[in-house]
């Protein structure tokens, strides 16, 4: 997902390495919450994945914004043991945890992670207390900059003002030849040193009439408009079956701009299968109930999830991405091993009210992609050997087989 | 190569160069397009223009609107279930006696395949045609859905509340085939307890209870012994067919291959000797088979046991007749005493001890045969349920429970149980599937399917096998077991009840886990888990053999009379003994021996045929036979096998189910009623009093023999005998080799020259080994194969139409020096061929000339050696069939699925039940395109991701295909040809070179077929060795 730049980080960044590489040499100790950028980034990636459907650093949700969590909490070691199974610290009569249960009235999902991942979590969180909380309303630059960062090809918009001036230009243009034409006809009639050959060309008159009934004309108009008949049904049969655009209406209003545009929760919270499965899974409604036992559960849309799981009766959502069975198309190819973006395929998910199909999904699309993308190698011993073959050349999709009917049909 | 006059044969056929044969063997299609029947007088111009106008009016409608199609999420989505990615539960196989440890793959909650469990010490890892099919007969509609009384569905409570108050009233008698679960056994045990009245009939469908008899005489002890044919050098079986049919064939299987795997640094391998009426598939795997009549067993036994003890100076014994090749036999046995093995399939108390006599004198009890460490594999005993039998004619049952079992159908005396129900007050029957017995019973209690189940079994002492459900029951069946529980009156969670009796019985002989939940769960994980203690307990000493020889002597003298035509009734690999028979993989998997599908039938010897006018003709029906035995006759087609034995006959059990459901019933008659007693035991050979007559009725049965034939080409197998192999590694190998304009001595091999370029392989080269020498022939890799790539079934008629659609076959090919010009030649050639096995698939040609061919280039060549078939581009011109020299591309006739004409046959396809098998990652062809093997492509795009994704390099256990990891000989090994540490790459001795095109092999047996049309496939076959003296 595209990320805002914001104007003050820059400074606080700094501001806040200075103070830490102080403290750290200061309060040097094994649980000491790191500042190195890779574990702040590492932490971020899991934050990402696990807490932020619930948590914020600087605003209440479901938990308790976060910042500060580090000092607040008894302990480092209670964190983490808070993290593993929060039912058993609340149930062992811990008194800040019980106080933490009575206030937010959840009990909050127990999570596997390592040690190391939770020092990450908070290096992160540290980081993000630091910095304090983003004045994103408050500052209109931030859109602009935004914008500009999100540049780098030219935006359609901007192609259509090109367009349109150099018609303008070339409207000009002619409007200014004409007018020479015309000057330059007069200026010869007053002249009058013509013989007949010239002043019949110079007196030549524009007939429409004589111009229809040219058999070159005739041809040409023929022949353009069967042209255009021919390519307006070749395209209408090429589009038989496509169906970008597909935004049909979900049993549940469900808002993509609103979960992972606003809140910015990842994608594999909920498509919890992108990463290890052929289907990206479309979430099972336990996973809604994580954060909406709490959250909104008045809101009609809601009620519907938890009718639902009432009555047992599974949501038949509308599917958007239709391949046919023919073709085998697996996620985690391209998520995990790829670290292919989500938007790539399915376009600015984040933006969308209502999901609509982005991408042609034609095997066109597909191999137009595989002839161009270059393989992900990257740390990622199964590549070895083609990559010696290859020896250090562009490695595409297509270079090792991606172009192959049984990659994908079988 | 060395010439030899041997020449292969499919069938008498093709020795005989049948015109029905020869019409068809040089031609890939049985006939042209389009279909006769299907064409009417040729089409109108209305008939055009209707067309046309559907077609635009179909085109546009298709365009205005796409379907909706629904995506359904869990509402709670189970932790260990993940749309698209499979999960392998361990779990056990166990049908009657018959047992395999198996892992169970699952995808979305629905069990599509069954693999063998590697972590078991008994099958390996290894599967039968049977286990691997079991998994359709969880999706068989014929299944009994819920409770009934006198045909009325009812539900539990109400139904239980019947048969207690009925229970009560008396005498009680539960019927069952062996039971293998220790917790079955309790529960009986529990039920036994409530109902003092009660006594367990144990019977068998393939009775062994002569050779327990015949164990408790010799050693004390009635149990079945634990054989280890992997020790033994040298092995003489009489009718045991323990590759296939025989007790437990899946780990004797694995044994045997053992001793047949050779290459040049170990040029020794087991001597196999064979006795036999049929041919069986053990008995097409002997270095020496002998075909004797069923009379002859007791006495030439007794010539072996009369051969050995002379060597061992005991008493001989009367009553003996020699037979070819028994000396020998017994100068090999003597020479490797303790490394030695005789196993009999007879169930003759008297000649089991013999074959003990011969057994202990050879000093190979502790080495190749365990007797202390027994095998549960049958515990019938046919002299209880010939008691049953009576005391239910007698009235004095008020109530019976058949569990599991079926003796109405494959009980010799189902006709008389079937009459005397109605003297019983209660008759209860807990068949899952749909049978005679059930339909007699006025209870049905369903069981649920093994998948559906919790259970344990024991095979022998201490090892024990978990059964664990891979799906929520499908319908409203309960376990047997919980049944019973319910009806003693305890708790009828019968998986709280296996648990808490393995926390009793087994938890505490172990130290390794502190808590039982950790021991349960690691138990479950693995499938297996061996008590040792236990296994201790229940190792009993045995005492000397202390067999009584000469009484066994003198009632095989008596017995063995013989007459002019005996019949011996044998098990197939496929059907077995009939539990399974609507499972239409197993009717449609060709016979290893007859290739004959959808039937059983006579088999006669070709000396029999030609003395009693039986003539069989290649593509038209023939006459049947009317087969008498005492007082039953039943009209059977016959067929002409060569190796039959001459003056018998043969017959499969297992058919003529006539309550199975669509697709097994009135197919075949079933043998059953026909076996005899002899000594007092059930026999399968009947002696005396068969006749066979000619019948009017012709009956063509449905045979894949000669199809697919390669015309003209003599090298396709390519064998030796040990004594040649030994001197010389390239033995029985043909070698072409060919001149060049460079090089006229013509020492060029035919890879050498070629018009393409070949194919450059950067990263993988997949490739196959086949092993000839330890190939048994079983067809567990057809089924494999048919089950992983959603293969159709197309029935009996499609299969005379020469379309059947199986991926993998098995070539079956007799061969003999005999000249087969005349009828006595053919007589000859017939009598006793030897036979070779070769499994045939895709070759994966690098030249392959099907690629070249394609006009839209739906069939190509991967960068991974494979041959892809892109089913979405064929438009079924079928050059590339009429183009393949392996014959192995399969053409879609028709559109099998969701089609009703081939819903009786093909149930995998045509209903929702059944879809749920289809493997969901491969494409279900449609009519009119071709197919073939992918080298289980799907399987090696998921292994490969699997690497990726965890980013490490593959490993050569990753992938492997359907039909190597089924085979329960190890014949067939997959792998990359590329890697130099594969099993592949060692097995053939491939030689890395810097040219990635070509493969150097380096094994001296690997052999490609037709390697001098250069077409250089990927598969490669390790020639067939003998163990004869040098010819």
């Amino acid at each position: 997902m595209r990320k805002r730049i914001l104007n003050n980080s820059l400074l606080t960044i700094m501001f806040g390495v200075l103070f830490f590489s102080f403290s750290n040499q200061a309060f040097a100790q094994e649980d000491s919450i790191s500042t190195d950028p890779a574990a702040i980034a590492a932490g971020k990636s899991l934050f990402s994945a696990n807490c932020k459907s619930c948590h914020n650093i600087h605003e209440k949700m479901v938990g308790p914004a976060l910042a500060n969590v580090y000092d607040r909490a008894p302990s480092i070691d209670w964190i983490k043991a808070f993290i593993k199974n929060p039912t058993r610290v609340i149930q062992s009569g811990d008194q800040y945890a019980v106080d933490l249960f009575e206030e937010y009235g959840v009990y909050m999902t127990a999570f596997a992670l390592e040690d190391e991942q939770i020092m990450d979590i908070l290096a992160y969180v540290q980081d993000e207390t630091i910095k304090g909380p983003e004045v994103v309303a408050a500052d209109p630059t931030a859109e602009g900059g935004g914008a500009a960062a999100a540049g780098g090809t030219v935006p359609t918009e901007y192609l259509n003002v090109i367009v349109i001036g150099l018609i303008v230009v070339l409207l000009l243009i002619l409007g200014v030849l004409v007018l020479i034409l015309n000057i330059m006809k007069r200026y010869l009639n007053q002249q009058g040193e013509m013989d007949e050959e010239d002043r019949e060309l110079v007196d030549q008159r524009f007939s429409l009439g004589s111009m229809m009934r040219s058999k070159a004309f005739i041809f040409l108009a023929t022949f353009i408009l069967t042209a255009l008949v021919a390519k307006g049904v070749i395209n209408g049969l090429y589009n038989v079956g496509i169906q970008r655009g597909y935004a049909p209406t979900q049993p549940i209003a469900y808002s993509h701009e609103l979960h992972a545009g606003q809140y910015e929760i990842d994608c594999n919270y909920c498509h919890t299968g992108v990463r290890k499965s052929k289907s990206a899974n479309i979430p099972s409604a336990n996973i809604c109930m994580n954060c909406h036992s709490a959250i909104k559960p008045e809101s009609p849309e809601i009620q519907k999830i938890y009718a639902a799981l009432e009555n047992e009766q599974p949501i038949e959502w509308v599917r958007i991405h239709n391949l046919p069975d023919l073709a085998y198309f697996n996620h985690a190819q391209h998520v995990q091993v790829a670290d292919l973006e989500c938007q790539t395929c399915h376009g600015a998910i984040e933006e969308m009210e209502v999901v609509e199909q982005h991408s042609l999904l034609t095997m066109g699309w597909c191999i137009e992609c595989h002839r161009t993308t270059e393989v992900n190698t990257k740390d990622n011993a199964y590549y070895e050997k083609l990559l010696e073959y290859h020896k250090g050349e562009k490695m595409t999709v297509e270079d090792i087989g991606g172009l192959e009917c049984a990659k994908c049909h079988y | 190569m060395k010439e030899t006059k041997k020449k292969y044969w499919k069938g008498l056929e093709q020795l005989t160069n049948d015109p029905g044969y020869v019409k068809y063997a040089d031609r890939e299609f049985a006939e042209k397009l389009p279909l006769p029947g299907e064409e009417t007088n040729g089409s109108s111009r209305r008939d055009f223009l209707k067309m046309m106008g559907f077609s635009i009016a179909a085109a546009s409608v298709a365009a205005c609107e796409a379907p909706v199609r629904k995506a359904i999420p869990y509402l709670n989505k189970p932790v260990d279930v993940d749309p698209g990615i499979p999960n392998y539960y361990a779990s056990t196989y166990a049908s009657g006696g018959n047992y395999c440890s198996i892992l169970v793959k699952t995808r979305e909650g629905r069990p599509i395949k069954i693999e063998g469990n590697t972590l078991s010490d008994i099958t390996r890892g290894g599967t039968s045609a049977q286990v691997e099919a079991s998994v359709l007969s969880l999706y068989d509609d014929a299944r009994y859905k819920n409770p009934t009384i006198n045909g009325e569905s009812t539900d539990w409570d109400s139904f239980d509340a019947d048969v207690k108050a009925k229970l009560a009233a008396g005498p009680v008698r539960v019927v069952t085939n062996t039971v293998m679960s220790p917790s079955t056994r309790a529960a009986i045990d529990a039920f036994v307890q409530k109902y003092p009245s009660t006594e367990v009939v144990t019977y068998d469908t393939q009775s062994a209870a002569g050779i327990l008899k015949a164990n408790e005489e010799s050693f004390g002890k009635a149990a079945l012994p634990s054989y280890d044919f992997s020790k033994a050098n040298v092995i003489v079986s009489f009718d045991a067919d323990f590759l296939a049919t025989w007790l437990s064939p899946i780990e004797y299987a694995k044994q045997y291959s053992q001793t047949r795997k050779i290459n040049s640094n170990n040029r020794s391998m087991s001597r196999h000797y064979h006795y036999e009426s049929n041919l069986s598939v053990t008995g097409a795997n002997a270095d020496f088979r002998v075909p004797i009549k069923p009379s002859r067993q007791g006495p030439v036994v007794a010539a072996l046991y009369n051969a050995i003890a002379s060597k061992a100076g005991a008493a001989s014994a009367g009553g003996a007749k020699d037979a070819d090749h028994i000396k020998k036999a017994a100068d090999e046995l003597w020479a490797n005493r303790g490394k030695s093995l005789v196993v009999s399939g007879s169930n003759d108390p008297a000649v089991q001890v013999l074959v003990n006599a011969i057994n202990d004198l050879l000093n190979n009890y502790g080495s190749t045969i365990d007797l202390r460490n027994h095998s549960n594999y049958r515990k019938g005993d046919d002299a209880s349920m010939t008691k049953f039998v009576a005391d239910l004619k007698s009235g004095s049952v008020a109530s019976v429970i058949f569990m599991d079992c079926n003796p109405i159908f494959n009980h010799p005396r189902g006709a008389e149980i079937a009459e005397a129900l109605s003297k019983s007050a209660l008759t209860l029957s807990t068949a899952g599937l749909k049978d005679e017995t059930a339909e007699a019973c006025s209870h049905v209690a369903p069981t649920d399917h093994f998948l559906e189940s919790w259970g344990d079994v024991e095979p022998r002492p201490g090892v024990l096998n978990l059964v664990q459900p891979t799906i929520t029951r499908l319908f409203d069946t309960r376990q047997s077991e919980s049944s019973l529980l319910s009806w003693a009156g305890q708790d009828s969670n019968y998986f709280e009840f296996v648990k808490a009796r393995w926390k009793e019985a087994y938890y505490p002989n172990q130290d390794k886990f502190m808590d039982f939940q950790m021991f349960w769960d690691s138990c479950l994980h693995d499938g297996v888990y061996t008590d040792s203690s236990k296994m201790e307990e229940e190792t009993t000493e045995t005492g000397a053999f202390a067999g009584d020889i000469v009484a066994a002597a003198s009632s095989i003298a008596s017995n063995y009379k013989g007459s002019e035509l005996e019949l011996a009734l044998y098990f197939k690999a496929g059907v077995g003994d009939g539990t399974q028979a609507n499972n239409p993989w197993l009717q449609e998997m060709p016979d290893p021996i007859t290739k004959a599908t959808w039937d059983n039938y006579v088999t006669v010897s070709q000396s029999f045929a030609s003395a009693n006018g039986i003539v069989q003709q290649e593509g038209i029906p023939w006459n049947m036979v009317n087969l008498t035995v005492g007082n039953t006759t039943m009209e059977l087609p016959v067929i002409i096998q060569p190796g039959q034995a001459p003056g018998t006959i043969g017959l499969a059990l297992g058919y003529g189910r006539t309550q199975a459901g669509k697709v097994a019933d009135n197919i075949g008659k079933n043998a059953y009623p026909l076996t005899s007693v002899i000594n007092g035991h059930r026999s399968y050979y009947v002696l005396s009093g068969v006749t066979l007559t000619a019948s009017e009725n012709k009956y063509q049965v449905a045979r894949t023999q000669t199809h697919e034939t390669y015309m003209g080409r003599d090298t396709v197998i390519q064998e030796a005998t040990l004594e040649d192999y030994k001197t010389d590694a390239f033995a029985g190998r043909h070698r072409p080799h060919i001149a060049t304009w460079q090089e006229e001595s013509g020492e060029s091999e035919p890879g050498k020259i070629s018009l393409w370029k070949g194919h450059e392989y950067p990263d993988h080269h997949w490739g196959l080994a086949i092993d000839l020498n330890s190939c048994t022939g079983c067809g567990a890799c057809t089924i494999a194969c048919q089950v992983e790539n959603n293969i159709p079934v197309v029935g009996r008629e499609e299969v005379i139409n020469r379309r059947e659609m199986h991926w993998i076959r098995i070539d079956r090919y007799y061969s003999s020096d005999a000249d087969a010009e005349d009828l006595n030649g053919l007589e000859k050639a017939a009598a006793n061929p030897e036979v070779t096995f070769q499994p045939m698939m895709c070759q994966h040609c690098n030249n392959a000339p099907c690629e070249t061919v394609c006009p839209v280039a739906a069939t190509t060549h991967s960068t991974e050696g494979l041959n892809m078939m892109a089913y979405n581009r064929c438009i079924g011109t079928r050059y590339c069939a009429n183009n393949c020299p392996y014959k192995v591309r399969r053409f879609n006739w028709f559109k099998y699925h969701d089609n009703k004409q081939f819903s009786d046959a093909n149930t995998s396809m045509n209903s929702d039940l059944g879809k749920m098998v289809l493997n969901p990652d491969v494409t279900v062809r449609s009519r009119g395109v071709m197919e073939k093997c992918s080298l289980c492509v799907q399987r090696i795009q998921y292994g490969k991701l699997e690497a990726k994704k965890e980013r490490r390099k593959l490993n050569d256990s990753d992938i492997n295909t359907a039909c190597a990891s089924a085979c329960p000989a190890d014949a067939i090994v997959f792998g990359d040809i590329a890697n130099p540490e594969s099993k592949i790459s060692k097995m053939l001795k491939i030689q890395t070179s810097t040219d990635k095109i070509d493969k150097e092999v380096g094994e001296e047996r690997a052999y490609a077929v037709l390697e001098e049309i250069g077409v250089k496939p990927n598969v490669l076959y390790l020639t067939k060795i003998r163990n004869k003296d040098k010819a």
